[in-house]
């Protein structure tokens, strides 16, 4: 067994479009050790969320091998998957989209046992529902309510209710704090902190904010269209970020000091298209340190230092042209 | 602790909870009502009707409403009340298997094509096209006339032609809900597909459904009773509201009770089972819940 407790290798995900295949992840692989957060960054349509659901196969990955404690889940069947899926959860994006609005708490949480045929009878079930609801914050009052009489933050516990009632062990963030106003997003957050130390769980925390990611993770992947560009630790990300990429993206992190005045760097141009993307690296066209090499040999994600980064500024020895 | 009994009394389950809903909307109530009295008529026809159905009394012939024949008498002198209760037992048997028929085919077929889509999508609506470009009325003919004229053949003809029609409303229903995230929220919990479709899809497309449900039991009845009317199914004397309808057609100038009653039964039935329909479809909404 590796040191990772998921170990994604060579992931790909293609979705088929009238204009060729678009490639929404592209060749990417990294590894989570157990207890850790990995969190994920990137731009809009990068491919943060699709890797996240080609991992519990939600999207069947086009090729690569997704290794969850050493076996590989792509080529399980489905009804392996489906105990598989006792252990990998995921908590969605938008908590007003993700529940059934015609389905009570209570059966909304119970659905992850019913389904699974756990518990005996509906009486041991509800007993279960009425724990998970103590453990994430919810109120047992509101076990008869219905998701449309509840607010955002009470809804995202109802997601995380229904991940966590399953006892996964690996669970992937969906942006789970972006559809959430700001000190809703901090509650949830620490709940997610909380849970994670309790119940020894080990999270893909997805998001574009990065004072959110940077609050949870232990490490941080950068992906951009498709691949990831840099895997740090959080304070080396932070402190020392290697690719221009992630040098642009922390610059936009506003800081809330009315005098401060800092060196912005403003990314030109377009994102390019997923749909045939170019050949190289497919930061080039926006890079301010763009070489001529740059256009033709797409950079492989190296060790430098103490992160692993996808660009020719990093010869695969460590000397810095920075 | 308070709180805890609270949560007992309050605590129904999802029929439940639909009924008390239901109970709160009067309109709805009372067509449940009619539906149940039309449901007791036919059931005791032979206690409640006050002649025989067949009986005929020529002398009598197309008397008026009066106190011995309440509806008034026929073109033979039968005793329409007697017939329009007797009718009940056809027409609603017509009227609700047939729209049971096409709403489980239809539904069936609208849901796996609207939810698997694709190639299996494309071929069972291109079928529906097809069914749906003959006229209704002449398939079912074709229906009858290949399977013999019996009420069993009529319902499921009518049953057929109304098959795409279903289809249709629940395949475009699915279609908006499927990509919704709590669908692929429930498969990341691991449900299957049937269990998605039903649980979680369908009751989220349940108005339509409904309301093409309740006016498809009109259809039915007038379908059947225009194939009874060219001598495909229910033959006489067997009283039947459609072809009680338009036999009267004839003698609608002078003898306007004849069309009126069995009319107004069909009316009476429709307008029942659309607020009712109505009433259940508010119903089985959480989010109308008082």
């Amino acid at each position: 067994m590796s040191e990772y407790l998921l170990e994604v290798k060579n992931l790909k995900k293609y979705f088929k479009t009238k204009n060729g295949p678009l490639c929404a992840v592209d060749d990417i692989s990294f590894g989570i050790r157990k207890g850790e957060t990995l969190g994920v960054v990137g731009e809009s349509g990068c491919g943060k969320s699709t890797a996240g659901r080609a991992i519990l196969r939600l999207h069947e990955p086009t090729a690569g091998q997704i290794l969850f404690n050493g076996q590989d889940i792509v080529k399980y069947s489905p009804k392996k998957m489906k105990e598989m899926r006792r252990k990998m959860q995921i908590v969605f994006q938008d908590p007003y989209s993700s529940l059934n609005p015609r389905l009570s708490v209570q059966a909304l949480i119970a659905e992850s046992l019913r389904v699974n045929n756990i518990g005996k009878s509906d009486k041991e079930r509800e007993e279960q529902v009425k724990q998970v609801m103590d453990v994430v914050g919810l109120e047992e009052r509101l076990i008869n309510s219905y998701p449309h009489e509840l607010d955002g933050g009470r809804r995202q516990r109802i997601g995380i209710a229904r991940a966590l009632i399953l006892n996964p062990e690996f669970i992937v963030m969906d942006e789970p704090v972006s559809a959430l106003d700001v000190c809703i997003q901090a509650q949830i957050l620490n709940l997610l902190g909380r849970l994670q130390d309790q119940f020894n769980l080990t999270y893909m925390f997805i998001s574009h904010n990065l004072s959110v990611v940077k609050h949870i993770s232990d490490r941080i992947a950068v992906m951009h269209l498709g691949k990831i560009v840099e895997i740090a630790d959080s304070a080396e990300i932070f402190n020392n970020p290697r690719h221009p990429y992630t040098q642009a993206l922390l610059s936009s992190i506003p800081i809330p000091k009315v005098n401060l005045k800092r060196e912005r760097i403003i990314l030109e141009g377009d994102v390019p298209s997923p749909v045939n993307p170019p050949a190289g690296c497919r930061f080039a066209g926006r890079c301010r340190h763009a070489m001529p090499v740059c256009k033709e040999v797409c950079p492989e994600l190296k060790q430098c230092g103490n992160s692993q980064v996808a660009c020719h500024l990093y010869p695969a020895e460590e000397n810095s042209v920075r | 602790m308070n709180q805890k009994k609270q949560n007992k009394e309050k605590k129904y389950s999802f029929w439940g909870d639909t009924w008390k809903r239901l109970k709160r909307n009067r309109l709805a109530m009372f067509g449940l009502f009619i539906i149940g009295l039309l449901v007791f008529c036919a059931i005791f026809a032979d206690l409640i009707a006050p002649y025989d159905y067949a009986t005929q009394d020529l002398m009598n012939a197309y008397q008026g409403p009066s106190l011995q024949h309440w509806f008034g008498t026929d073109e033979f002198g039968r005793d329409i009340l007697s017939r329009v209760i007797y009718g009940t037992r056809i027409s609603l048997q017509i009227g609700f298997i047939a729209v049971g028929i096409s709403l489980i085919f239809g539904g069936f077929l609208g849901a796996v094509a609207g939810y698997y889509g694709g190639k299996l999508d494309n071929f069972i609506m291109r079928v529906m096209d097809i069914i749906m470009s003959i006229p209704s009325i002449l398939l079912a003919i074709s229906i009858v006339a290949a399977l013999g004229s019996s009420m069993t053949n009529l319902m499921i003809a009518t049953g057929i032609s109304y098959i795409p029609s279903y289809a249709r409303i629940v395949r475009a229903s699915i279609l908006g809900i499927k990509d919704q995230e709590f669908i692929e929220a429930a498969k990341a919990v691991g449900t299957s597909d049937w269990t998605i479709i039903i649980r979680h899809i369908l009751p989220n497309c349940l108005a339509p459904i409904i309301v093409q449900a309740t006016l498809g039991v009109a259809f039915a009845i007038l379908t059947a009773a225009g194939l009874s009317f060219i001598g495909l199914g229910i033959a006489p004397p067997t009283p039947e509201w459609g072809s009680m309808l338009s036999t009267g057609r004839n003698y609608i100038r002078d003898y306007w009770h004849m069309t009126l009653f069995p009319g107004l039964a069909i009316a009476l039935t429709i307008f029942a089972l659309n607020v009712l329909g109505d009433g259940l479809r508010d119903a089985l909404d959480p989010k109308l819940r008082g």
